[in-house]
């Protein structure tokens, strides 16, 4: 397990340099004087040349590039202008939201997607299959801001039963938190619960075709306990991967989430950040939900060689 | 040998025996079109496609007049699905707005499909280009697609071009591993070994005999990525990130939608209806797809 766990990390070296790479050149994607363009309109020529010195800009493109690996390297994210502090500590600052939105939402995927998933191949073909299905599909297909759109009509404007945006952290106020949250983690999480019931259903149908599933019946187990006690453990291994793959993807989903529920996390940031042509902050927060993507997908792949021992002898 | 692999291995060599692979293209093209998800896919697209054609013809209003007198109507006769906060008619917005959804998702499909293509068979028959091309494709996978997407739109700006070079990006990683890892397996079989051994040079083999098999393959990603392009559009659009506000998509018009919900839910219910059914279309198609080209694939 330790030479799988070393080789699997030593395998992300050259993935985060890429991703570093790429950061880097965000800023030199700008089309035109990218310093003309971050300060607008209405600057000096005296401005711009300070700023395009301070940012290392007229200096040749490898050595900047250098310059930022070992800043980024030192934990130095550069400085927002318009916040007027350091990016890594308006990222700390707004970090909280996303994670708590996320881990919500991951719950909500997990608890909806995984029976659903075991019901519909418990009994397959039957109407409790088509029907659960048909709703992964359509859970597939109906687009996450949209869904969130008509959560906030229907049950924040039309019934008044839950608030239509905003935040309270959980560590202040619990009871306002979860109210602040149903909406925003049930919409978001939705969506990936239909990739979760989906994949449950087909590891769990492909389990339940083993020949121990067929002992275990001859033996006259109930449905309920073949199930539970033997078919469920087996068909978790490639499900576990699929949560860690949802925990990823809904790092994205957040973004927009928090922008439809005014949550002030890293997506409300970003865009903010955009509008107010902030590109520190715009590089800061692609780089850690990058390598928090990474980290996360590590773990996967760690967790599920742990399972499955197979893995490690590949 | 599985009736995908013959076919597979019977397209391969295609000038060799010709009637046989029509014979079977013919049962390859009846086997999609008898399957129900294609069919029902390909309706729905159609419907789409013909009204971002005809849009001009079969919309009501001007998309892009504003009435302010007419603010928030409610759906009636007069505008069948309502106005929104500028007094636009909805039912032409989202007619038009299906224009630049289907602009990007299809020019994205294309774009990613041409530049995996060249990106995998380089990966698959070079192993010196595939360390250097792999690396930078698993950068690109590394970061949440959404994202991504949004950090180049805030270096690009606002546009059309600018959503579509950014998505292409964005997906083009995907194609090119799928086509990569093709090309790996199929390199090693034994037609391909023949062709070698007869003399054939590389870019003959890769084109005639490689690159044929992985086209099924690439079909039923297309049509994922083509869904994934227009709720990606639609997702920038709604940030403020995507195509200009003044241009009507149907992220735009959600946003909208959004600051008046309260008064008027109509003005995002059906631009979102309508990327709703364009999402369900390409998946059903996607998923059709995959059934019948590759059945080792099929869900059971």
């Amino acid at each position: 397990m330790t030479a799988y766990l070393i080789r699997r990390v030593l395998a992300l070296l050259p993935v985060m340099l890429v991703v570093l790479t790429i950061v880097f050149l965000l800023i030199h994607l700008i089309p035109g004087d990218p310093v003309s363009v971050m300060l607008g309109p209405d600057a000096t020529l005296a401005q711009i040349q300070a700023t395009r010195q301070s940012l290392g800009l007229d200096r040749p493109l490898y050595e900047q590039l250098f310059k930022f690996y070992g800043r980024v390297l030192r934990g130095d994210l550069g400085r927002s202008y318009f916040l007027d502090r350091p990016v890594t500590v308006a990222l700390l600052e707004r970090a909280e939201p996303t994670l708590v939105l996320t881990a919500c939402a991951l719950l909500v995927a997990v608890m909806i997607g995984v029976p659903s998933g075991i019901i519909a191949a418990a009994y397959r073909g039957s109407v409790w299959d088509r029907a659960l299905m048909l709703g992964a599909l359509l859970g597939v297909c109906i687009p996450g801001f949209w869904l969130s759109l008509n959560f906030i009509y229907l049950f924040a404007v039309r019934l008044g039963w839950l608030p239509a945006a905003g935040y309270t952290s959980f560590l202040v106020e619990p009871a306002a938190a979860l109210r602040y949250m149903v909406l925003p983690a049930v919409s978001l999480g939705f969506n990936q619960s239909a990739l979760i019931a989906r994949i449950s259903r087909s590891c769990m149908l492909e389990v339940l075709q083993q020949d121990y599933i067929r002992t275990a019946r001859a033996k006259g187990l109930s449905q309920g306990a073949t199930i539970c006690g033997h078919a469920f453990r087996n068909a978790l291994v490639p499900v576990i991967t699929v949560i860690g793959i949802t925990m990823a993807i809904l790092i994205g989903g957040a973004v927009v989430t928090e922008i439809v529920f005014n949550i002030p996390g890293l997506g409300r940031l970003i865009v903010s950040a955009i509008m107010r042509r902030d590109y520190p902050v715009v590089q800061g927060v692609v780089l850690v939900t990058a390598a928090a993507y990474v980290l996360i997908n590590l773990t996967v792949d760690l967790l599920y060689a742990f399972i499955d021992p197979r893995i490690r002898y590949d | 040998m599985t009736e995908a692999a013959v076919d597979g291995a019977v397209a391969g060599s295609a000038e060799a025996v010709s009637p046989l692979t029509e014979a079977l293209r013919s049962t390859w093209l009846r086997r999609i079109s008898r399957n129900r998800n294609v069919v029902t896919g390909a309706l729905i697209l159609l419907v789409l496609v013909l009204a971002a054609l005809f849009a001009d013809v079969i919309s009501t209003h001007s998309p892009t007049r504003l009435f302010p007198a007419n603010r928030l109507k409610p759906p009636s006769a007069e505008h069948y699905l309502g106005t929104d906060e500028f007094g636009r008619d909805v039912y032409s917005l989202v007619v038009h707005g299906s224009q630049i959804s289907l602009l990007v998702g299809a020019t994205t499909m294309l774009l990613t499909s041409l530049g995996g293509i060249v990106t995998g068979l380089l990966a698959g028959y070079y192993r010196r280009l595939d360390l250097i091309l792999m690396r930078f494709m698993d950068g690109l996978m590394a970061f949440p697609a959404i994202l991504l997407a949004i950090a180049l739109m805030a270096a690009r700006g606002p546009g059309v071009w600018n959503v579509i070079f950014a998505l292409s990006v964005v997906y083009l990683p995907r194609t090119a591993m799928l086509i990569r890892s093709t090309v790996l397996t199929i390199r090693e079989l034994d037609y391909v070994q023949a062709a070698r051994a007869l003399g054939r040079g590389d870019p003959a083999i890769a084109f005639r005999h490689i690159l044929p098999n992985c086209l099924a393959p690439l079909l039923v990603q297309a049509s994922f990525i083509f869904a994934y392009a227009i709720l990606a559009e639609a997702i920038l659009g709604f940030l403020g990130v995507g195509v200009p506000p003044y241009v009507p998509s149907w992220g735009n018009v959600i946003a909208s939608g959004k600051n008046v919900i309260r008064e008027a839910f109509w003005v995002s219910l059906f631009p979102g209806l309508a990327l709703t059914l364009a999402g369900l279309s390409l998946n059903l198609l996607g998923d059709g797809l995959r059934d019948t080209l590759d059945p080792r694939l099929r869900v059971q």
